[in-house]
């Protein structure tokens, strides 16, 4: 290979302006704080960051390619991965694609359990990123404790439901995969009934922190206009003021049947991403607390259904949903055959990561790591 | 006030301290491994083979029908038919595999298998403390370490054997409903086609005997 | 033996050695047995503190600490000095070889320097000296010098950013420490700690004459410990050794037991500025009530250093840190202030006591205009401090 062609796949080479003698600091891949494998190139002018280019591709595992050679149905365990803290909402992502290509039905007792899993992903999702914000604070882990016990909890409830904790691969075309076991809903119910006290604990010892919000109120402001052309998506395009959320905004499923509010921000920093996280996972514990009680009885697989020899005809589809990171999508061109001919997945850590630079330009280099924090990804499907 | 956050935060952790030395659910450490945790039921782990009684190889449900290596999604499966057949819970003679193999290093419990085997035969293990140091082959098992009993199925997941084995009964049994018939009606037929015979012989003779040569 | 001699039980000890040997050798060995205590005391009180704190906040986040290497980890101190001390030396290439030996040696020295003139017992002092506190605070300023060495030794430019920056932070915190402290010396009338300490030994009813116990006194005792923490690079202020910041800042390039030397210097700061701030504010080793005078004068000290401990432990569990330019606004425009005030509250209630004469009435005015002074100048500079930086509680609407 030429010297040329060895050069153009290379990440860009920060060429040091002289006369500024700009600071040029490498942040990971190595770092204790980047949320997995993730380089970070900043130039920096005394403390004030000039230049920002994420490097990223470091967990890159070919997931797109490997869908085009192998089956609809053996995607799914793969798509588990992508975002790996929330398998469940991944899988009804691809499902919801799948059963828009084919035209599938979902029995009514499928969807309810699809809402539930949702929603109880969404809230452990949620406080695992608030937990490892404040880790990145500095608060020495105290708050992702906190997190993590509750997370652990809801890990058992998935594990006795679809057999792994964070690798669920629980969905189906058409459904879901396995039933409840015998008392299932009443161990769901415990723990959703502790949620609010556990909300109200990280409020107490989070929210009017004035160390907390002396670092993250005016920090890392995004504009909306801003937000809506790069296409960011989730809670940090609610932050800033911008009314989109895909559940209100697509009806799927049947999150039109529960009453639940969206809460918006206002200017966008850091500390708003921080409380609309909290204020969701609210919202969603009022979710659950009327989707369980509603469950109701049936099949949980389209009776038409098998798992082999899925053929869906030529065409294509993208079907999206509310992920706790942002709009995942998927999208599928099917030729007819057993495997798609285009599979794609519209990552939303990676959308939402593409203004960093935007984010950072003239603030503290001990700001970035927080703003990164706020952006709340997940390497898995940033990298795919 | 300035002050009045922290003081609040610094009330919650002193709770969470305080709670620590009385409470279970504020001091969730399990001290792995002298303590641990009760296994959850529907757990998965890696897959293992099924047998029915005491024989691992003639009472191995698997024939082989290498459905589960096609549909294995990192293709971790690596059967070889054999060459004769043995029969299976209900009598029939079905082919068996002459090796199965399952790399543990690159299977990734997704359970597909479990789902598509049309035979009851391979099922998820609950066992997770497989580490070898053997890095050349340790971490691949064979038909051998895979093949465990019914009873150890039963145990493991006992809603989902209960299931199983009912749902194996009960093909026993209209296979064996359908063999009677078939006896019966078979039988039936014999003693007709006997009775019939008869008749024809006895007519034949008393017929022989008005024969002139 | 009475409480007499259980509270006079290491002087004792000292005289009975010292009286074995020669005339002309007692008073140096009588020094060299006073400063073996302090070397082999403190020090161990820094081993259980590393367990204490990784056991505390360990609780505090719903996990146990270590409890693998002795009953409840105990032990576990022993298992981290082996591992510091085996671990391999690395000195960069280009690093200055002499300087970067001598930054941890500079530390240590002289944070041990500033243990000599702590008041640990009644007649428990190493040097009675009339300037303690002045040589304690010092001697606690050239701490700044070997972070700065160690930074600028190890010729790498984060190195140098971090010590840099833990320098300033330092010495923007020296001013509220000293004019915190010299509230309690100016009410006093003498910098010798042994003086201050006695100062505050009489008891009303049951009740001690601490100096915490007065406005101005909780006051300065407040600004002390918030530059205590400062001072020692302890959380909320630990930018400087942040994880999650550029590199581990100034000891960067420092492994094994030059490490274990800066990790040893810093906690050994922090006790002996804990020591200071009881011998000016908490009435150093008196007891807390009246009738509990018979537990002995060391007990109470080292019972107050622990419980200092615990609350610098707590505080590192709980918040967050700040960052580098929000720390120095908050002592140049507030703590500084305040801490000036607080001077001139404290000569008022001295003045106050003086013209109103005694009786409970002049007690109560004088409490009620000190303290209302105090807190309207707390509650302004913090209002203007949060405005300045936009910082506020928030409310959130929902879309319809």
């Amino acid at each position: 290979m030429s010297d040329l062609a060895i050069r153009s796949y290379l990440p860009p080479v920060i060429e040091v302006e002289s006369q500024d003698e700009l600071l040029e600091v490498a942040m990971g891949p190595h770092h204790p704080s980047t949320h997995g494998v993730f380089r970070m190139d900043v130039a920096l002018d005394g403390e004030r960051v000039v230049r920002l280019k994420p490097v990223f591709g470091y967990l890159h595992r070919n997931h797109e390619k490997i869908a085009e050679k192998t089956t609809y149905l053996a995607s799914m365990p793969y798509t588990d991965r992508l975002d790996y803290f929330c398998s469940m909402t991944n899988n009804w992502a691809y499902a919801l694609a799948v059963e828009k290509l084919a035209g599938i039905e979902v029995p009514e007792r499928a969807e309810y359990l699809r809402v539930i899993t949702a929603e109880l992903t969404r809230i452990q999702n949620h406080a695992s990123a608030i937990g490892f914000l404040l880790q990145e604070m500095g608060a020495s882990g105290t708050p992702l404790m906190y997190a993590f016990r509750e997370r652990e909890k809801i890990l058992d409830l998935f594990e006795s439901l679809s057999g792994s904790r964070m690798m669920c691969n629980y969905m189906r075309f058409g459904g879901c995969r396995v039933d409840l076991p015998a008392d299932w809903l009443d161990a769901a119910k415990l723990v959703v009934a502790g949620l609010p006290r556990f909300i109200d604990e990280i409020e107490a010892l989070l929210t009017s922190n004035e160390i907390l919000m002396a670092r993250s109120q005016g920090v890392g402001i995004l504009k909306p206009d801003l937000a809506v052309n790069a296409g960011v998506t989730g809670v940090m395009l609610r932050a800033t003021g911008v009314n989109y959320d895909l559940r209100k905004v697509d009806h799927y499923g049947i999150y039109d049947r529960f009453s639940f509010r969206v809460p918006l921000g206002e200017h966008g920093d850091i500390y708003d991403r921080y409380m609309l996280r909290v204020l969701e996972m609210r919202e969603s514990v009022k979710i659950l607390e009327q989707a369980i009680p509603q469950l109701p009885d049936g099949p949980i697989l389209d009776p038409k259904s098998k798992p082999r020899g899925f053929r869906p005809k030529p065409g294509e589809a993208y079907g999206r949903i509310e992920a706790p990171k942002g709009e995942l999508g998927f999208y599928l061109i099917s030729d007819g055959t057993g495997n798609p001919y285009r599979y794609r997945v519209r990552p939303p850590s990676l959308i939402n990561l593409t203004i960093l630079e935007d984010m950072c330009l003239g603030q503290n280099v001990a700001d970035v790591v927080l703003i990164f924090g706020s952006v709340d990804i997940v390497l898995g499907e940033v990298d795919r | 006030m300035l002050g009045e956050g922290i003081l609040k935060g610094l009330a919650e952790t002193a709770k969470n301290f305080a709670g620590s030395f009385v409470s279970e659910d504020r001091l969730t450490t399990v001290e792995y491994p002298e303590q641990r945790l009760l296994p959850i039921e529907n757990t998965r782990d890696f897959p293992f083979l099924v047998y029915d009684g005491e024989d691992p190889e003639a009472g191995l449900r698997c024939v082989s029908c290498q459905i589960c290596e096609k549909e294995c999604p990192p293709k971790c499966i690596y059967i070889v038919k054999s060459t004769d057949k043995k029969p299976d819970y209900v009598g029939k003679p079905q082919f068996y595999p002459a090796r199965f193999d399952i790399d543990i290093s690159v299977c990734m419990s997704c359970q597909i298998c479990v789902e598509v085997c049309p035979f009851e035969a391979i099922k998820m293990d609950t066992e997770f403390e497989l580490s070898t140091d053997d890095r050349f082959g340790g971490l691949i098992l064979d038909k051998h370490k895979l093949a465990k009993s019914n009873e150890h199925f039963q145990r493991i997941h006992p809603t989902e054997a209960a299931e199983v084995d009912a749902r194996l009964a009960e093909e026993k049994e209209k296979v064996e409903a359908k063999a009677k018939a078939a006896a019966e009606a078979a039988a039936a037929k014999s003693a007709a086609e006997a009775a019939a015979r008869k008749a024809d012989a006895g007519s034949a003779g008393s017929n022989a005997e008005g024969v002139k040569p | 033996m009475n409480s007499a001699t259980l509270d006079q039980f290491f002087v004792l000890l000292q005289h009975h050695v010292a009286a074995l040997f020669p005339t002309v050798l007692q008073p140096w060995v009588s020094m060299i047995l006073g400063v073996v205590g302090i070397v082999a005391v403190f020090p161990a009180i820094f081993a259980l503190t590393t367990v204490l704190e990784r056991k505390g906040l360990g609780r505090m986040q719903n996990r146990l600490g270590p409890n693998r290497v002795g009953p409840f980890g105990i032990l576990q101190p022993i298992a981290d000095a082996i591992k510091s001390l085996t671990k391999e030396d690395i000195v960069p290439r280009n690093a200055d070889d002499v300087v970067h030996f001598l930054a941890p040696v500079v530390l240590v020295v002289a944070i041990f320097l500033g243990y000599a003139v702590l008041p640990v017992g009644r007649n428990m002092v190493l040097l009675n000296i009339d300037a303690g506190i002045l040589l304690f605070f010092a001697v606690g300023a050239s701490t700044e010098l070997s972070i700065f060495m160690a930074g600028w030794s190890s010729r790498n430019k984060y190195s140098l950013l971090g010590a840099m920056r833990a320098v300033a932070q330092m010495i923007s915190y020296e001013v509220p420490l000293l004019l915190a402290a010299v509230v309690a010396v100016m009410m006093t009338g003498s910098l010798a700690p042994t003086a201050i300490v006695q100062a505050q030994g009489g008891f009303t009813g049951i009740f001690p004459h601490w100096y915490v116990f007065t406005p101005w006194g909780f006051a300065g005792f407040t600004l002390f410990v918030v530059a205590a923490l400062a001072e020692t690079n302890r959380s909320p202020f630990d930018l400087p050794e942040g994880e999650s910041e550029l590199v581990a800042g100034y000891f960067t390039e420092y492994s094994g037991f030059k490490f274990a030397l800066f990790f040893l210097g810093e906690y050994l700061g922090m006790m002996s500025i804990a020591g200071y701030g009881i011998t000016l504010f908490l009435g150093g080793w008196g007891a807390p009530f009246s009738f509990l005078t018979f537990i002995p004068s060391w007990a109470w000290f080292f019972a107050k250093l622990f419980l200092a401990i615990f609350f610098f432990i707590w505080l590192r569990g709980t918040l967050p840190r700040l960052r580098q330019d929000q720390l120095m606004n908050f002592a140049w425009k507030f703590m500084l202030p305040l801490s000036l005030l607080n001077l001139c509250v404290a000569a008022a209630w001295r003045f106050l006591g003086e013209w109103l004469g005694g009786g409970t009435v002049a007690e109560l005015i004088r409490w009620l205009v000190c303290a209302a002074v105090l807190v309207l100048a707390y509650v302004l500079l913090a209002r203007t401090l949060l405005r300045q930086q936009n910082i506020s509680p928030r409310s959130y609407r929902y879309a319809d």
